[in-house]
């Protein structure tokens, strides 16, 4: 009996079953978002930052959504709230250069508009920086896994 | 040591690409490529560009392939 065989799924497509892809993956998938989330909050100070970290985090989710059936994906995060997610990222961005000119520089100025700076080196330092990058991190992350549920659910 | 090493990664890169293009096989294809995006990650943190290299691992090797298998699932697996 061969481990992998293809079944029919109820939206028509068919999906690979593998219980050594999904045990691996459900395995390795919270390792994955800890990892993509350490590599987002230290944009400011090591390489990598809010595009790396959030691919990283939209594959995770990806990978579960892939390697079980997209009803297990749907729960952990949906088509609606990864498309809110990736709105809330931009306007979150936007928001953050707002606030500078409400404080009194420039369109997203960080020192000058009187953000606090904090030690350089330590995790919470950089101002505004610390914010920008997770808010594009939410966005990447929300872009990928819309990405995929495009891709999967097709026009209908 | 360390030309050796970058060598062998160079080889192996282009045995990959060449695997791509001639392989039969939609799925194999998809895993072929996803091992060249490995080696390009390498690559890339053996010239000194950590930043691209992280990249380079999470699109070109796991969003990438997770997205084109995606693709194969909703279509045919042989070309």
């Amino acid at each position: 009996m061969p481990l992998s065989r293809r079944t029919e799924r109820r939206g028509g497509g068919t999906a690979i079953e593998d219980q050594i892809v999904r045990i691996t993956s459900r395995l390795v998938a919270p390792f994955i978002q800890v990892y993509g989330i350490y590599v987002i909050l230290h944009g400011h100070l090591s390489p990598g930052g809010s595009f790396s970290g959030g691919a990283i985090f939209g594959a995770s989710l990806v990978l579960v959504a892939l390697s079980f059936n997209l009803e297990t994906g749907a729960k952990q995060i949906s088509h609606q709230l990864a498309s809110g997610l990736e709105s809330g990222g931009a306007f979150g961005f936007i928001l953050t250069g707002l606030i500078a000119i409400a404080i009194g520089g420039n369109f997203l100025a960080n020192r000058a508009a009187g953000f606090p700076m904090g030690q350089a080196g330590e995790l919470f330092s950089a101002g505004a920086i610390l914010i920008i990058t997770v808010f594009v991190g939410i966005k990447v992350a929300s872009t990928i896994v819309t990405l995929f549920y495009t891709i999967i659910e097709g026009e209908e | 040591m360390n030309e050796v090493l970058n060598v062998l990664l160079l080889l192996f890169l282009i045995v990959c690409a060449i695997g791509v293009a001639y392989i039969r096989d939609l799925l194999s294809a998809v895993i072929l490529f996803s091992s060249f995006g490995l080696i390009m990650a390498i690559i890339w943190q053996q010239l000194s560009a950590p930043d691209v290299a992280m990249v380079e691992a999470a699109l070109g090797t796991g969003v990438a392939a997770l997205l084109m298998i995606a693709a194969i699932s909703k279509t045919k697996r042989a070309e």
